[in-house]
């Protein structure tokens, strides 16, 4: 028999509609945005979680989309971390037109699967803007003194268009490159040899990416023997694989 | 209602009225969402069994679900991270061929579905019955991918597709509601696209 899914985080907590006000704002690289918000009334969130950002077009038009927080719990103010994308009716918005002093609707926090509890160890899997969950984890493990707990790899194109990279190789990520080389690591993507010296006991792992990042990450770690209901999976892309 | 943002136009659009509010249309796409890795299941191991607050608890076989009369949806379908996708057309059994068999006590009012992994989701009775639902393993013709839950996944098109239970193995009638996987976890309990049903406490 199957073991049911349960509830992620019992009770992790979840905030309805806010305003927040943009109080920063940074492109450190050509395809991503970082906004610093500040959400009035804020339900602090868990690492993890995600945001919802609602846009508003002067006909009554709106288009809302889900973010992940990069900032740790900690943190007075609430990070996301968008990547632009090429066709994106949000993200082109949020990267080319908001400034500081622009005020946002925003939901959050929300959801209790993908989140970190702060005391079990677990094992990081990022593709890309994957990792912006996996850096509020890493930022509130490190507020709370356990970054021990945790064990991270990135997949990423190149070093250039890998978010928060610096902070992820300061952590000591492993980071793999599929377009280029890493040091004496040729261009490749993760492999299951990899992952094994990432492995802990009592482990939980954690996968976050699009599709195909997704799906062979979290085969990589079935076939080593992880338990599939250890496994938590967040996909995300604009529209995945064509039907 | 707040007011509009700064400098948001908002992409070129006509309006359509098979477009839920908050929704746009992904096209030729279909995105892959799911909390879980991908299972391998084959079909030759495959059964769904309906059980619960039911007469006959009963459980089909591939090859014994595929004799039932078969059954398709031509129409839309909405995911609660905003992209819908016109004209789909799934191909397998409806829900209510598999409980005119189980019979459902008078007692039974909500169904609990379950996939092989363990994802669980609730629905009303009345949300799975009368030509709402279905066990599906075809996509246009053919086999259901196994990424979009193949070999068979639960279709249940007027919610949200979470409700759609990729992988499906069991239904289960129940007396009163319990909340299924997304739904403990800050999901709303119903999640009618129309009325954008997307959170707890909407």
């Amino acid at each position: 028999m199957t073991e049911v899914l349960g509830a992620g985080v019992p009770d992790a907590p979840t905030g309805g509609w806010r305003t927040a006000s943009v109080a920063g704002v940074r492109r450190p690289l050509q395809r991503m945005v970082e906004l610093r918000l500040d959400v009035h009334d804020r339900v602090d969130h868990l690492p993890g979680q995600h945001y919802v950002v609602r846009l508003t077009a002067e006909d009554g038009y709106t288009a809302q989309r889900s973010y992940s927080v990069a900032s740790a719990p900690g943190d007075p103010l609430v990070e996301l971390c968008v990547e632009r994308l090429a066709d994106g009716e949000v993200s082109t918005y949020l990267a080319d037109v908001v400034e500081p002093g622009d005020e946002l609707e925003v939901r959050g926090p929300i959801g209790g699967w993908f989140v970190w509890d702060g005391e079990t160890p677990a094992l990081l899997l990022a593709g890309g803007y994957g990792v912006v969950p996996f850096v509020a984890m890493l930022r509130h493990a490190r507020a709370i003194g356990r970054p021990d707990l945790l064990r991270i790899a990135v997949s990423s194109r190149t070093m250039a268009e890998l978010p928060y990279a610096g902070e992820l190789r300061e952590a000591g990520a492993l980071i793999v490159l599929t377009r280029e080389a890493n040091g004496i690591r040729p261009a490749g993507r993760l492999t299951a040899g990899e992952l094994i010296p990432l492995w802990e006991p009592g482990q939980k792992a954690f996968v976050c990416g699009g599709t195909s990042f997704a799906e062979s990450a979290s085969r990589i770690l079935v076939d080593l023997g992880f338990p599939a209901n250890g496994i938590r999976v967040e996909r995300f892309g604009p529209s995945g694989v064509p039907a | 209602m707040p007011g509009p943002t700064r400098g948001f136009l908002g992409r070129r659009r006509e309006a359509n009225p098979r477009l839920p509010p908050g929704q746009y249309d992904v096209g030729s796409g279909w995105p892959v969402l799911t909390a879980e890795p991908t299972p391998r299941i084959v079909p030759e191991t495959w059964s769904l069994t309906v059980d619960g607050k039911v007469e006959s608890p009963t459980t089909w076989t591939w090859d014994e679900a595929h004799r039932l009369p078969f059954s398709e949806y031509l129409g839309d379908i909405h995911c609660v991270t905003t992209w819908s996708k016109f004209d789909t057309r799934f191909g397998g059994v409806s829900v209510d061929t598999l409980l005119e068999a189980a019979r459902p006590t008078p007692d039974a009012h909500f169904v609990m579905a379950t996939s092989k992994t363990g994802y669980t989701t609730n629905l009303p009775l009345e949300d799975v019955t009368g030509g709402k639902a279905w066990i599906v393993w075809e996509f246009d013709g053919k086999p259901l991918p196994i990424e979009h839950g193949g070999p068979v996944r639960l279709l249940v098109p007027h919610l949200y597709f979470w409700k759609s239970a990729k992988w499906i193995s069991r239904l289960s009638l129940m007396t009163r509601d319990q909340p299924g996987f997304w739904e403990q976890n800050g999901y709303h309990d119903r999640g009618d696209p129309w009325r954008q049903q997307r959170y707890q406490g909407d």
